[in-house]
Protein backbone atom coordinates (compact mmCIF):
# COMPACT_ATOMS: atom_id res chain seq x y z
CA UNK A 1 0.00 0.00 0.00
CA UNK A 2 1.28 3.23 -0.95
CA UNK A 3 0.94 6.20 1.85
CA UNK A 4 -0.69 9.07 0.11
CA UNK A 5 -0.91 11.79 3.11
CA UNK A 6 2.26 12.53 5.53
CA UNK A 7 2.36 15.10 8.31
CA UNK A 8 5.66 17.10 7.18
CA UNK A 9 5.69 19.09 9.99
CA UNK A 10 3.97 19.79 13.81
CA UNK A 11 3.91 23.07 15.26
CA UNK A 12 2.36 24.04 18.78
CA UNK A 13 2.41 26.41 21.52
CA UNK A 14 2.57 23.53 24.41
CA UNK A 15 5.34 21.43 24.11
CA UNK A 16 4.18 18.94 27.12
CA UNK A 17 1.52 17.29 24.57
CA UNK A 18 3.60 15.84 21.75
CA UNK A 19 6.64 13.93 21.03
CA UNK A 20 8.40 11.99 17.82
CA UNK A 21 7.38 11.25 15.01
CA UNK A 22 7.82 14.77 12.18
CA UNK A 23 9.83 17.62 12.87
CA UNK A 24 8.33 19.63 15.50
CA UNK A 25 8.71 23.44 15.72
CA UNK A 26 7.83 25.16 19.27
CA UNK A 27 6.58 28.61 19.74
CA UNK A 28 5.75 31.21 22.62
CA UNK A 29 2.56 32.57 21.32
CA UNK A 30 -0.27 32.06 18.98
CA UNK A 31 1.09 34.77 16.63
CA UNK A 32 3.90 33.13 16.39
CA UNK A 33 2.40 29.51 15.60
CA UNK A 34 0.07 31.49 12.78
CA UNK A 35 3.30 32.62 10.75
CA UNK A 36 5.04 29.39 11.23
CA UNK A 37 2.56 27.60 10.04
CA UNK A 38 2.02 29.62 7.31
CA UNK A 39 5.89 29.73 7.03
CA UNK A 40 6.21 25.90 6.83
CA UNK A 41 3.10 25.23 4.35
CA UNK A 42 4.35 27.54 1.40
CA UNK A 43 7.62 26.32 2.12
CA UNK A 44 6.32 22.27 1.99
CA UNK A 45 3.78 22.44 -0.64
CA UNK A 46 1.22 21.00 2.18
CA UNK A 47 -2.15 22.24 4.30
CA UNK A 48 -1.47 23.59 7.59
CA UNK A 49 -4.47 22.06 9.55
CA UNK A 50 -5.63 23.15 12.82
CA UNK A 51 -5.92 20.44 15.26
CA UNK A 52 -6.61 22.91 18.58
CA UNK A 53 -5.74 26.48 18.94
CA UNK A 54 -2.09 25.66 20.09
CA UNK A 55 -1.69 22.10 17.63
CA UNK A 56 -1.27 22.92 13.64
CA UNK A 57 0.12 20.19 11.93
CA UNK A 58 1.58 20.62 8.43
CA UNK A 59 0.00 17.65 5.51
CA UNK A 60 0.98 16.73 2.31
CA UNK A 61 -2.04 15.64 0.32
CA UNK B 1 -16.39 7.31 -65.75
CA UNK B 2 -17.15 5.10 -63.07
CA UNK B 3 -21.52 4.95 -62.23
CA UNK B 4 -20.08 5.01 -58.62
CA UNK B 5 -18.01 8.21 -58.92
CA UNK B 6 -20.66 10.72 -57.82
CA UNK B 7 -22.60 8.33 -55.15
CA UNK B 8 -19.20 8.21 -53.32
CA UNK B 9 -18.36 11.88 -53.74
CA UNK B 10 -21.41 12.74 -52.40
CA UNK B 11 -21.42 10.31 -49.30
CA UNK B 12 -17.96 11.36 -48.60
CA UNK B 13 -18.65 15.22 -48.30
CA UNK B 14 -21.58 14.38 -46.70
CA UNK B 15 -19.77 12.55 -44.05
CA UNK B 16 -16.76 14.88 -43.47
CA UNK B 17 -19.43 17.24 -43.18
CA UNK B 18 -21.02 15.76 -40.37
CA UNK B 19 -17.99 15.61 -38.78
CA UNK B 20 -17.23 18.96 -38.78
CA UNK B 21 -20.34 19.73 -37.97
CA UNK B 22 -19.73 17.28 -34.66
CA UNK B 23 -16.42 18.64 -34.52
CA UNK B 24 -17.84 22.53 -33.71
CA UNK B 25 -19.27 21.86 -30.65
CA UNK B 26 -16.02 19.36 -29.29
CA UNK B 27 -14.55 23.42 -28.18
CA UNK B 28 -15.52 23.72 -24.65
CA UNK B 29 -14.23 19.78 -23.63
CA UNK B 30 -11.26 19.57 -25.77
CA UNK B 31 -10.42 22.85 -27.20
CA UNK B 32 -8.48 21.84 -29.93
CA UNK B 33 -6.94 24.17 -32.72
CA UNK B 34 -5.93 24.08 -35.71
CA UNK B 35 -3.62 20.95 -36.02
CA UNK B 36 -6.21 18.86 -33.62
CA UNK B 37 -8.88 19.96 -35.51
CA UNK B 38 -6.91 18.58 -38.95
CA UNK B 39 -6.09 15.71 -37.26
CA UNK B 40 -9.86 14.92 -36.45
CA UNK B 41 -11.25 16.05 -40.34
CA UNK B 42 -8.92 14.12 -41.99
CA UNK B 43 -10.00 10.75 -39.86
CA UNK B 44 -13.30 12.53 -40.63
CA UNK B 45 -12.95 11.88 -43.90
CA UNK B 46 -11.22 7.87 -44.09
CA UNK B 47 -14.51 7.58 -42.16
CA UNK B 48 -16.74 8.94 -44.87
CA UNK B 49 -14.83 7.36 -47.68
CA UNK B 50 -15.02 3.84 -45.54
CA UNK B 51 -18.23 3.93 -45.44
CA UNK B 52 -19.62 5.28 -49.12
CA UNK B 53 -17.41 2.80 -50.61
CA UNK B 54 -18.93 -0.15 -48.66
CA UNK B 55 -22.43 0.30 -50.76
CA UNK B 56 -20.58 -0.40 -54.15
CA UNK B 57 -18.74 -2.94 -53.19
CA UNK B 58 -21.94 -4.65 -51.68
CA UNK B 59 -23.76 -4.09 -54.97
CA UNK B 60 -20.76 -5.35 -56.92
CA UNK B 61 -20.84 -8.50 -54.84
CA UNK B 62 -17.44 -8.04 -53.16
CA UNK B 63 -18.89 -9.07 -50.03
CA UNK B 64 -15.08 -9.68 -48.41
CA UNK B 65 -14.37 -5.74 -49.08
CA UNK B 66 -16.71 -4.87 -46.33
CA UNK B 67 -14.69 -6.39 -44.36
CA UNK B 68 -12.04 -3.53 -44.11
CA UNK B 69 -14.87 -2.14 -42.17
CA UNK B 70 -12.75 -4.05 -39.15
CA UNK B 71 -9.80 -2.38 -40.27
CA UNK B 72 -11.80 1.04 -39.27
CA UNK B 73 -12.67 -0.12 -36.37
CA UNK B 74 -9.59 -0.88 -34.97
CA UNK B 75 -8.38 2.34 -36.47
CA UNK B 76 -10.72 4.51 -34.74
CA UNK B 77 -10.19 2.41 -31.75
CA UNK B 78 -7.36 3.64 -32.02
CA UNK B 79 -8.27 7.44 -32.31
CA UNK B 80 -9.64 6.92 -28.68
CA UNK B 81 -6.39 6.02 -27.46
CA UNK B 82 -4.49 8.52 -28.81
CA UNK B 83 -7.09 11.23 -26.96
CA UNK B 84 -6.91 9.21 -24.08
CA UNK B 85 -3.40 9.15 -23.33
CA UNK B 86 -2.77 13.02 -24.65
CA UNK B 87 -5.64 14.34 -22.42
CA UNK B 88 -4.04 11.98 -19.36
CA UNK B 89 -0.57 13.47 -20.45
CA UNK B 90 -1.93 16.87 -20.05
CA UNK B 91 -3.98 16.30 -17.43
CA UNK B 92 -0.87 16.54 -14.79
CA UNK B 93 -0.34 20.17 -15.79
CA UNK B 94 -4.33 21.61 -15.60
CA UNK B 95 -4.93 23.27 -12.21
CA UNK B 96 -7.80 21.26 -12.06
CA UNK B 97 -7.82 18.24 -13.69
CA UNK B 98 -10.25 16.86 -15.78
CA UNK B 99 -10.62 13.49 -14.08
CA UNK B 100 -10.15 10.16 -15.57
CA UNK B 101 -13.57 9.75 -15.73
CA UNK B 102 -13.92 12.89 -17.98
CA UNK B 103 -11.42 12.04 -20.16
CA UNK B 104 -12.49 8.25 -21.20
CA UNK B 105 -15.96 10.39 -21.79
CA UNK B 106 -14.48 12.58 -24.39
CA UNK B 107 -12.19 9.50 -25.94
CA UNK B 108 -15.31 7.58 -26.17
CA UNK B 109 -17.15 10.45 -27.98
CA UNK B 110 -14.64 10.66 -30.60
CA UNK B 111 -13.98 7.22 -31.45
CA UNK B 112 -18.58 6.56 -31.51
CA UNK B 113 -18.11 10.02 -33.78
CA UNK B 114 -16.18 8.67 -36.32
CA UNK B 115 -18.63 5.65 -36.69
CA UNK B 116 -21.58 8.29 -37.02
CA UNK B 117 -19.56 9.40 -39.69
CA UNK B 118 -19.14 5.88 -41.33
CA UNK B 119 -23.11 5.88 -41.24
CA UNK B 120 -23.74 9.39 -42.74
CA UNK B 121 -21.30 8.55 -45.95
CA UNK B 122 -23.14 5.17 -45.93
CA UNK B 123 -26.41 6.02 -46.26
CA UNK B 124 -26.25 8.99 -48.57
CA UNK B 125 -24.63 6.88 -50.85
CA UNK B 126 -26.77 3.94 -50.54
CA UNK B 127 -29.69 6.55 -51.41
CA UNK B 128 -27.59 8.26 -54.08
CA UNK B 129 -27.37 4.77 -55.72
CA UNK B 130 -30.75 3.24 -55.10
CA UNK B 131 -32.70 6.46 -55.84
CA UNK B 132 -30.99 9.97 -57.13
CA UNK B 133 -29.32 12.85 -55.23
CA UNK B 134 -32.39 14.19 -53.67
CA UNK B 135 -32.83 11.66 -51.96
CA UNK B 136 -29.55 11.29 -50.61
CA UNK B 137 -29.62 14.39 -49.84
CA UNK B 138 -32.50 13.66 -47.22
CA UNK B 139 -31.05 10.52 -46.25
CA UNK B 140 -27.66 12.99 -45.22
CA UNK B 141 -29.90 15.40 -43.22
CA UNK B 142 -31.68 12.74 -41.70
CA UNK B 143 -28.59 11.00 -40.43
CA UNK B 144 -26.62 14.51 -39.42
CA UNK B 145 -29.80 14.56 -37.60
CA UNK B 146 -28.99 11.32 -35.89
CA UNK B 147 -25.51 11.74 -35.25
CA UNK B 148 -27.24 15.66 -33.25
CA UNK B 149 -29.48 13.17 -31.29
CA UNK B 150 -26.30 10.45 -30.25
CA UNK B 151 -24.22 13.72 -29.68
CA UNK B 152 -26.18 15.53 -27.17
CA UNK B 153 -26.19 13.79 -23.89
CA UNK B 154 -28.23 14.97 -20.40
CA UNK B 155 -26.73 17.60 -18.02
CA UNK B 156 -26.22 18.31 -14.44
CA UNK B 157 -29.68 20.62 -14.25
CA UNK B 158 -31.54 17.95 -15.81
CA UNK B 159 -30.59 15.55 -12.11
CA UNK B 160 -30.35 17.75 -9.31
CA UNK B 161 -31.53 21.18 -7.96
CA UNK B 162 -28.05 23.86 -7.74
CA UNK B 163 -28.30 25.79 -4.73
CA UNK B 164 -25.95 28.96 -3.65
CA UNK B 165 -24.84 28.51 -0.08
CA UNK B 166 -22.80 31.13 1.49
CA UNK B 167 -18.99 29.48 3.04
CA UNK B 168 -18.84 29.52 6.56
CA UNK B 169 -15.91 28.08 9.01
CA UNK B 170 -16.75 26.42 12.29
CA UNK B 171 -13.43 26.21 14.00
CA UNK B 172 -10.88 25.47 11.10
CA UNK B 173 -13.38 23.65 9.23
CA UNK B 174 -14.78 24.72 6.18
CA UNK B 175 -18.41 24.19 5.26
CA UNK B 176 -20.44 24.62 2.38
CA UNK B 177 -24.58 24.68 4.62
CA UNK B 178 -24.04 21.64 6.95
CA UNK B 179 -21.13 19.78 4.42
CA UNK B 180 -17.59 19.48 5.90
CA UNK B 181 -15.35 20.34 3.31
CA UNK B 182 -11.58 20.36 4.81
CA UNK B 183 -9.01 21.73 7.77
CA UNK B 184 -7.90 25.19 7.11
CA UNK B 185 -5.91 26.05 9.58
CA UNK B 186 -4.18 29.47 9.25
CA UNK B 187 -6.38 32.10 9.65
CA UNK B 188 -4.95 34.05 6.90
CA UNK B 189 -5.87 31.42 4.65
CA UNK B 190 -9.44 31.26 6.24
CA UNK B 191 -10.22 34.51 5.37
CA UNK B 192 -8.46 34.47 1.74
CA UNK B 193 -11.08 31.60 1.34
CA UNK B 194 -14.34 33.60 2.71
CA UNK B 195 -13.10 36.39 0.27
CA UNK B 196 -12.33 34.56 -2.83
CA UNK B 197 -14.73 31.32 -2.38
CA UNK B 198 -18.42 30.33 -3.25
CA UNK B 199 -20.25 27.33 -2.08
CA UNK B 200 -23.14 25.37 -3.97
CA UNK B 201 -24.93 22.38 -2.71
CA UNK B 202 -26.45 19.98 -5.75
CA UNK B 203 -29.77 17.96 -4.49
CA UNK B 204 -30.57 14.91 -6.37
CA UNK B 205 -33.89 14.78 -7.68
CA UNK B 206 -33.74 10.98 -7.34
CA UNK B 207 -32.24 7.76 -6.02
CA UNK B 208 -30.15 7.70 -9.65
CA UNK B 209 -29.04 10.92 -9.52
CA UNK B 210 -27.46 10.67 -6.07
CA UNK B 211 -25.43 8.05 -7.43
CA UNK B 212 -23.93 9.72 -10.63
CA UNK B 213 -23.34 12.50 -8.49
CA UNK B 214 -21.64 10.97 -5.81
CA UNK B 215 -18.88 9.17 -8.70
CA UNK B 216 -15.40 11.20 -8.40
CA UNK B 217 -15.44 11.07 -11.58
CA UNK B 218 -18.14 13.38 -12.51
CA UNK B 219 -17.35 15.36 -9.36
CA UNK B 220 -13.97 16.26 -10.52
CA UNK B 221 -15.52 17.00 -13.79
CA UNK B 222 -17.81 19.85 -12.31
CA UNK B 223 -14.94 21.11 -10.72
CA UNK B 224 -12.81 20.99 -14.17
CA UNK B 225 -15.61 22.71 -15.84
CA UNK B 226 -16.13 25.76 -13.20
CA UNK B 227 -12.70 26.34 -13.29
CA UNK B 228 -12.19 26.45 -17.36
CA UNK B 229 -15.24 28.67 -17.52
CA UNK B 230 -15.06 31.15 -14.58
CA UNK B 231 -11.22 30.64 -13.65
CA UNK B 232 -9.66 29.64 -10.66
CA UNK B 233 -7.88 30.98 -7.89
CA UNK B 234 -5.02 28.84 -7.04
CA UNK B 235 -1.09 27.99 -8.17
CA UNK B 236 1.39 25.11 -7.82
CA UNK B 237 2.56 25.03 -4.27
CA UNK B 238 -1.09 26.20 -3.08
CA UNK B 239 -2.47 22.76 -2.14
CA UNK B 240 -4.67 24.68 0.78
CA UNK B 241 -6.60 26.38 -2.43
CA UNK B 242 -8.37 23.52 -4.07
CA UNK B 243 -11.82 23.35 -5.04
CA UNK B 244 -13.29 20.77 -3.74
CA UNK B 245 -16.92 18.81 -3.74
CA UNK B 246 -17.72 16.78 -0.69
CA UNK B 247 -21.01 14.49 -0.31
CA UNK B 248 -22.89 14.78 2.28
CA UNK B 249 -23.68 10.87 3.74
CA UNK B 250 -27.21 11.32 5.17
CA UNK B 251 -28.96 12.23 1.93
CA UNK B 252 -26.36 12.04 -1.30
CA UNK B 253 -26.22 15.71 -1.65
CA UNK B 254 -23.16 17.06 -2.75
CA UNK B 255 -21.12 20.63 -1.54
CA UNK B 256 -19.38 22.35 -3.86
CA UNK B 257 -16.54 24.66 -2.78
CA UNK B 258 -14.78 26.41 -5.70
CA UNK B 259 -12.49 29.68 -6.24
CA UNK B 260 -13.78 31.97 -9.04
CA UNK B 261 -12.11 34.13 -10.34
CA UNK B 262 -15.29 35.74 -11.99
CA UNK B 263 -17.66 35.42 -8.58
CA UNK B 264 -21.05 35.77 -10.41
CA UNK B 265 -23.34 33.21 -8.58
CA UNK B 266 -25.98 33.01 -11.60
CA UNK B 267 -23.17 32.49 -14.24
CA UNK B 268 -21.73 30.14 -11.74
CA UNK B 269 -24.93 28.43 -11.30
CA UNK B 270 -25.96 27.52 -15.05
CA UNK B 271 -22.17 26.68 -16.07
CA UNK B 272 -22.72 23.86 -13.15
CA UNK B 273 -25.77 23.14 -14.99
CA UNK B 274 -24.69 23.00 -18.09
CA UNK B 275 -21.98 20.27 -17.31
CA UNK B 276 -22.73 16.70 -18.92
CA UNK B 277 -23.43 14.12 -17.13
CA UNK B 278 -20.63 11.59 -17.95
CA UNK B 279 -22.22 8.19 -19.62
CA UNK B 280 -19.64 6.17 -17.28
CA UNK B 281 -20.63 8.16 -13.76
CA UNK B 282 -24.56 7.37 -14.78
CA UNK B 283 -26.35 4.14 -12.12
CA UNK B 284 -29.21 3.26 -12.35
CA UNK B 285 -29.88 1.69 -9.11
CA UNK B 286 -33.74 2.21 -9.76
CA UNK B 287 -33.72 -0.38 -12.40
CA UNK B 288 -32.18 -2.94 -10.19
CA UNK B 289 -34.54 -5.98 -10.06
CA UNK B 290 -33.95 -6.41 -6.44
CA UNK B 291 -34.41 -3.21 -5.78
CA UNK B 292 -37.54 -3.22 -7.32
CA UNK B 293 -39.35 -6.52 -6.28
CA UNK B 294 -38.69 -4.81 -2.33
CA UNK B 295 -40.10 -1.75 -3.47
CA UNK B 296 -43.19 -3.34 -4.25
Amino acid sequence: MEIEKAILAVITTNQSRISGGAPIFICDSSDELQKMAANLEAITDGIAHALSDELFIIVKH
Amino acid sequence: MNEYIYPIVFGVIAGTVARMIMLRTDYRQYPTYLHGKVIHLALGFIAAALGAVAVPAILEMEFTAVTFLTVAATQFREVRNMERNTLTEIDDFELVPRGKTYIEGIAISFESRNYLVILTGFVSTLFYILWNVYAAIIGAILSLIISKLFQSGSTIKEIVEIDHHPLHFEGAGLYVDNIYIMNIGLKERQEEILKYGMGFVLTPKNMNSITTIANLGQRQAILHDISVSLGVIRDSGTPALTPLIKRDLDDGRIGIFILPQVKDIEKAKKIIGAVPVLENAIRMPSQSKIHNKEAK
